[in-house]
């Protein structure tokens, strides 16, 4: 900006620029460094997405995706983990408004549709390695397993996050530092949403075409 | 546009004291992000098992979708916008989206490559495993 204009602009009443105003405030460099997380996270999917686009035709004479996939499946877990992100928006909502009741059970609303979405893919996981899809079968079922399976990580990770804030809503309250943290947690949860929607277009839906 | 000098907090609002005096524009944009959401899945899942379709072009449309969504997930439920209070949040997205541009099409490029300029494999290599090998 040309300085003449902005010493012109200066008035006494006029709002402090962020040089003036001092180090931003912590929710806001908390939630900017996990953020870059975040990020970088999608990068390593990334990564996983490139492997298992390469070999997802290396499959050694062993099953393909279109004779493993079960596409109601797919549809039933996609459903649950959508939901999951909108129930957890709702729950960032009461927890903005100190909203204790709410925050509970928007919070055991996402716990039991992100429980159920993984129950789902362990059965899917199960089924397929005892009919001998397993992932040493195969470079495209070990490509599977590691980007479905970090996925899969990722949400029993999230739901054991939200249990432990849940234990630190009920002892502590809505304390800063907890309100921090379930800010992150609402990031991270609505981020593995937009990995799965990736996820069911290029292995579930994409991967069933002839 | 907004005094507030800082930039806003990924996923958070604006200006917290207004969010906490209005109830509904918060669940009203949770709300409109999740119809549209469940309508841009429904689409994918139909146009990947309809054969009205020009089939050729579906995978591109699917792509396209994703797309779409991943959009609808960053506005509606990340709060990611193009205001002015949230540039960094967004230079910190475009980068990611540029190294996951570079890293899939990147590798898929190289592998297709490989694959083109390999020489056939002798007649032995190409047996299914799980054949026992002709006496």
């Amino acid at each position: 900006m040309n300085v003449a204009v902005a010493a012109y602009d200066i008035e006494p009443d006029a709002a402090p620029t962020a040089n003036e105003a001092g180090p931003a405030p912590k929710r806001i460099v908390v939630a900017y460094g996990f953020w870059i997380f975040l990020l970088s996270d999608i990068v390593m999917f990334s990564a996983l997405f490139a492997a298992y686009a390469v070999l997802v035709s290396a499959t050694a004479g062993g099953l393909a995706g279109v004779q493993l996939f079960n596409q109601r499946s797919v549809a039933i877990e996609t459903a649950c983990l959508l939901a999951s992100s909108y129930t957890s928006g709702l729950m960032s909502l009461a927890v903005n408004k100190r909203h204790r009741a709410g925050t509970y059970l928007f919070a055991a609303l996402t716990f039991a549709l992100g429980a159920t979405f993984l129950t789902l893919e362990i059965r899917e996981f199960a089924g397929m390695i005892a009919i001998g899809a397993s992932p040493q079968r195969s470079a495209f079922l070990s490509a599977f397993f590691a980007l479905v399976g970090c996925h899969g990580l990722h949400v029993a990770a999230g739901l054991i996050w939200l249990a432990v804030m849940m234990a630190q809503v009920a002892t502590k309250g809505f304390r800063a530092n907890v309100e921090r943290r379930l800010l992150c947690f609402a990031l991270f949860w609505h981020a593995l949403d937009i990995i799965w929607v990736w996820l069911f277009t290029v292995v579930y839906l994409l991967g069933v075409r002839p | 546009m907004t005094n507030m000098p800082y930039d806003r907090a990924p996923g958070g609002t604006s200006i917290p004291a207004k969010a906490e005096a209005g109830t509904s524009p918060g669940l009203l944009i949770y709300t409109t992000g999740l119809l549209l959401a469940v309508a841009l899945t429904a689409t994918s899942f139909w146009a990947a098992n309809t054969t009205r379709l020009w089939a050729p072009g579906v995978p591109l449309g699917l792509v396209v979708l994703a797309i779409a969504q991943m959009g609808i997930h960053l506005v509606f439920f990340l709060h990611i916008t193009t205001g002015s209070d949230n540039t960094n949040n967004v230079l910190a997205l475009a980068f990611g989206v540029l190294i996951v541009l570079l890293v899939v099409s990147g590798s898929l490029w190289i592998m297709t490559n490989l694959n083109d300029n390999m020489m056939p494999p002798p007649p032995t290599m190409i047996m299914p495993m799980d054949m026992p090998m002709r006496p």
